[in-house]
């Protein structure tokens, strides 16, 4: 599903953030991604949608290597990938509806299927009565269910999560994995960077920690194992 | 692209212009002014251009020959005339026939110079058309040099001035022009920075969940077009008002031959046309410079 291997990624100011990765992540995993602050989190998750090229190495996602895949390709990969960040990132000008729609309405989707798929994952973030609302009249754990409707509206294959729980309590942080480990329990992957203790030692999933631009521990069912 | 794509593209673009109210409105002026100002340039170029055409396809060249030529010499002078690859008619004209127009010409007055009949003092003359009016002043002087030519007569210094004088209206003209579409062009493409910057947000979403590139260019060249074209809207019905009175009033007025005024129709059409598009064109061009400078896609 995610291949990467011998990654290096330096910024053009000079800062290496990434040196020498290889990892494999398969179909249908949850993966945790942890870390302190700087470690190169940030950028192992954003080359896995594109958002960086690396300096070496190669990547693969969805059977797509991703260093030969032209600029003008990048929309086409994109659609079977559904990205969660921190800041939610909705349109404040548009309902709850209109920014799932959203998604779907750039892919040029039929209007019809549109309506249809968009109550189908409003109703799976528990959302569905809250339709017309705009973004600010919602609480930020609604947000973010927003923001993960969003991400799955087109059927992606694999979800990538910036620490989606960054910005909410720990009971609302529970709601969010409870809905992610939902879409992860119908067979798409989950990767997920974060800073939640909590959530990595109770909800076991693998577990790949970075340190210094490498992984220093990879392991099924794993702990947070950092002091903050 | 399909239509419901489409229409989704002109509904977004139509919102950036209401968003961008005041910038909207000062890329319109600016289109609309400048326009304006390339109309009326326009519109007088063309017609001064017709004016000057009407002119010089009027100008002849007449030869006047040596009374000591005899008619083997005319003849030769004339095949030789006529070989000239610029010379488009060549036509004889006797003394005789000189003179009767001269009278004519002179009306009342030109009965005197029918004592002139009996010994007539004028030259026979070869009548020259050139098939292009540049032509004219080389090929007199090519005439001139022939034997039994006594002078060759064209309007000498008032042909040559005139065509000066059409070129350097005609060059001024375009640097101005080109001055002012540049300056409507630059304002157009700030107004769309401002939209692509209000906008950065959507865009960044747009990218995420995997809008083409072109699917998200086509609004801000939506725009841009709007701005170009709505700014022509004033100027055309500006132009075509002003000319058509213009046209009415100063036509049945002018007496001198050869001065009159492109008709309205097709004229007015066609200045429209142009408007139109370089609105259009401007606008998508500004709008362009904003998208690859700002919209690093």
């Amino acid at each position: 599903m995610i291949e990467m291997s011998e990654v290096s990624k330096i910024y053009p100011n000079g800062v290496s953030a990434i040196n020498g990765i290889t990892v494999k992540i398969n179909k249908g995993e949850f993966v945790y991604v942890v870390g302190p602050s700087g470690a190169g989190k940030s950028t192992f998750i954003k080359m896995m949608y594109r958002e960086e090229k690396p300096t070496t190495g190669s990547i693969t996602v969805n059977g797509i290597q991703l260093s030969k895949l032209r600029n003008t390709k990048v929309p086409l990969f994109r659609r079977n990938l559904g990205v969660v960040f921190q800041d939610f990132k909705l349109l404040p000008t548009l309902t709850v509806f209109e920014n799932v729609a959203f998604a779907m309405e750039v892919v040029e989707e039929h209007p019809k299927d549109i309506k249809k798929r968009v109550m189908e994952v409003l109703d799976l973030v528990g959302l569905k009565h809250k339709a017309r609302m705009v973004p600010t009249e919602l609480s930020g754990g609604e947000q973010q269910r927003v923001s993960i409707a969003r991400s799955i509206v087109n059927s992606p294959q694999v979800v990538i999560a910036d620490e989606p729980t960054g910005n909410l309590d720990p009971e609302t942080s529970w709601e969010i994995m409870n809905i992610l480990e939902e879409i992860n329990n119908r067979g798409t992957t989950i990767v997920m960077a974060t800073h939640n203790r909590d959530i990595v030692n109770n909800l076991k999933r693998r577990v790949i920690a970075i340190d210094n631009g490498r992984i220093v521990r990879d392991e099924q069912r794993g702990e947070y194992g950092y002091e903050y | 692209m399909s239509i419901r794509t489409l229409r989704r593209h002109f509904r977004e673009s139509g919102k950036s212009l209401a968003r961008n109210g005041w910038m909207t409105f000062a890329s319109i002026s600016a289109v609309t002014v400048t326009l304006l100002l390339v109309g009326v340039f326009f519109v007088i170029m063309m017609n001064l251009n017709h004016i000057a055409e009407n002119i010089q396809k009027d100008v002849e060249i007449r030869v006047h020959l040596d009374p000591a030529a005899d008619d083997n010499n005319k003849d030769l002078i004339g095949q030789k005339i006529e070989q000239i690859s610029a010379v488009d008619t060549v036509a004889f004209s006797p003394k005789e026939k000189e003179l009767t127009n001269l009278i004519d010409e002179m009306g009342e007055d030109g009965k005197t110079f029918k004592l002139f009949e009996q010994d007539n003092p004028l030259n026979d003359v070869y009548v020259v058309k050139t098939k292009e009016p540049v032509d004219v002043v080389k090929t007199a002087k090519q005439i001139e040099k022939f034997q039994y030519v006594q002078n060759v007569k064209y309007g000498q210094g008032y042909v040559e001035k005139m065509f000066d004088v059409v070129e350097v209206a005609r060059n001024i003209g375009i640097v101005l022009i080109l001055g002012l579409l540049f300056t409507a062009m630059f304002l157009i493409s700030n107004t769309i920075k401002i939209t692509i910057i209000a906008r950065r947000r959507e865009i960044e979403i747009m990218r995420l969940v995997g809008a083409t590139n072109s699917f998200i260019r086509w609004p801000f060249f939506l725009e841009g077009a709007w701005l170009g074209i709505l700014g022509a809207i004033i100027p055309i019905a500006f132009i075509a008002a002003a000319y058509s009175y213009i046209y009415d009033f100063v036509s049945p007025r002018i007496q001198i031959k050869f001065v009159e005024l492109l008709e309205f129709n097709p004229f007015i059409w066609q200045v429209s046309l142009i408007l139109l598009l370089l609105g259009a064109v401007i606008g998508v061009w500004g709008s362009l410079m904003s998208v690859r400078k700002f919209l690093k896609i």
